[in-house]
């Protein structure tokens, strides 16, 4: 991983990376992004780790820097708070940003093992937690009722292109 | 009044008091939960499969407006999931086209714009039910119990998506729906703040740190603490107990869940309010409201 203040090699710039971003995008736009710096003052995941600086991952990723981006466990941080969506003056959203790039990352293999195996999890269970006998009979003492153990239809979607 | 009822995947598996406490509480307010057979929003697979996560809250629009019924969710990150489906299925032709490929081909379905009204349940509460009539039913208000809220992330942000319901940096609706009971809604530093638990799984040290930080703030200086998220929950309350462990600190933050609080304050028996679930002991706050 490359050092977050480590200088950067801007003529690594991934112009295959970059269509791809701008086809994801979805309606938060990278390129509206004028560096101010209002996401990182409201960030709390900022408070605590010095070095989750998401201003910087927004400026790497427009450079097209997708080694540098992908490859840093830092996009994995952002708790989705959604405060620097509130505050961005530009409308850049960058926790949507976030979710690109680690949905791009996670389809090149290369996201964390405990994110990926939700996805199996659900296809196999159904639900992130399983409602085993033991959880059920907890239920049936609370006088909760039956809920479906196993919805057919997460796991079926968890499933797709296994 | 009639909705349907999401439960999501951490609350009927592990945050019990949650559910028996709200089912509990909408009875005695006269409000029908119906049960149907939704599954996972898609919110925890989301980062790394955001077309999957749409689909599965697809389907589940679908179901919602199937039934006829509002769908009211008791944790804010499946509200905030189905209600962003809505807007990016509405907006995004290319994703609509991906989440449809994947529904008819695993599920043999078509997501067709089904936009059921989605609700927290505290939302619900603030905004069907109203303050006055919980404020009538109230038979042991609880005057002289210092609360800070934690209104969470997802409850009101982001705002785009809830229509102007509360204020995505200073919400209040929590701390009114808190004075509606009696309580005192106090005012402190970071209410706004994140639990921390959406990183837990990739990074537990920072995600712990985020949770102490409100802890150490209120700590002492409280009754207790009141939410309307599991995740928040079990932040707050079940790690809060597992790092008093770890550093051999008590920070003695009780953690209740609003229903338990209105269930208090409507007079029902805490037995029915699943207060045996609660990680961090509750006795102090029993003893304050006389039961």
């Amino acid at each position: 991983m490359v050092p977050i203040d480590a200088v950067v090699d801007i003529s690594k710039s991934d112009a295959r990376f970059l269509r791809r971003l701008a086809a994801e995008m979805g309606a938060s736009d990278l390129s509206k992004c004028f560096q101010c710096g209002v996401c990182v003052a409201s960030c709390p995941v900022r408070e605590i780790e010095a070095e989750f600086n998401p201003r910087r991952i927004m400026k790497l990723a427009k450079l097209g820097l997708k080694d540098i981006v992908l490859g840093s466990d830092f996009i994995w941080l952002c708790s989705m708070c959604f405060m620097c969506h509130e505050r961005c003056p530009q409308d850049v959203r960058p926790p949507e940003v976030m979710t690109v790039l680690r949905n791009i990352a996670a389809k090149e293999g290369i996201a964390p093992p405990n994110l990926m195996k939700l996805v199996e999890v659900l296809s196999e269970n159904g639900r992130v937690y399983p409602l085993d006998d033991f959880t059920m009979d907890e239920r049936q003492d609370r006088d909760l009722p039956e809920v479906e153990s196993k919805p057919g239809f997460v796991m079926k979607i968890a499933g797709a292109g296994k | 009044m009639r909705y349907a009822l999401f439960l999501g995947c951490t609350i009927p598996a592990r945050q019990m008091n949650y559910e028996q406490s709200a089912r509990t509480v909408a009875k005695a307010l006269g409000i029908d939960l119906v049960d149907v057979d939704f599954g996972c929003c898609g919110f925890p697979i989301e980062p790394v499969d955001e077309v999957k996560a749409l689909s599965m809250a697809a389907v589940n629009l679908k179901k919602g407006k199937e039934k006829g019924l509002d769908i009211v969710t008791l944790c804010s990150a499946c509200g905030e999931m189905l209600t962003k489906a809505e807007e990016v299925l509405e907006k995004d032709e290319a994703m609509g086209k991906s989440v449809n490929g994947v529904l008819g081909k695993q599920v043999g379905t078509e997501y067709k714009g089904e936009k059921p009204r989605v609700v927290h349940f505290a939302r619900m509460l603030y905004e069907d039910i109203g303050r006055e009539k919980i404020r009538a039913l109230v038979k042991r208000p609880l005057q002289g119990l210092k609360i800070a809220t934690h209104p969470g992330c997802h409850y009101v942000r982001p705002s785009s998506l809830s229509g102007g319901f509360d204020d995505p940096e200073f919400p209040h609706s929590l701390d009114e729906l808190v004075e509606a009971t009696g309580a005192e809604a106090v005012d402190y530093m970071g209410k706004e703040d994140c639990c921390g638990g959406s990183i837990l799984a990739v990074r537990e040290d920072v995600s712990k740190a985020m949770t102490r930080k409100k802890l150490e703030a209120l700590s002492g200086k409280v009754d207790a603490m009141v939410l309307i998220c599991p995740f928040c929950g079990i932040m707050y309350d079940r790690y809060q107990k597992l790092m008093a462990d770890e550093l051999e600190k008590e920070y003695n933050v009780p953690v209740l869940y609003y229903p338990q609080l209105l269930g208090l304050a409507l007079g029902i028996d805490p037995e029915k309010l699943g207060f045996d679930v609660n990680s961090v002991r509750v006795d102090g706050v029993l003893e304050k409201v006389g039961v």
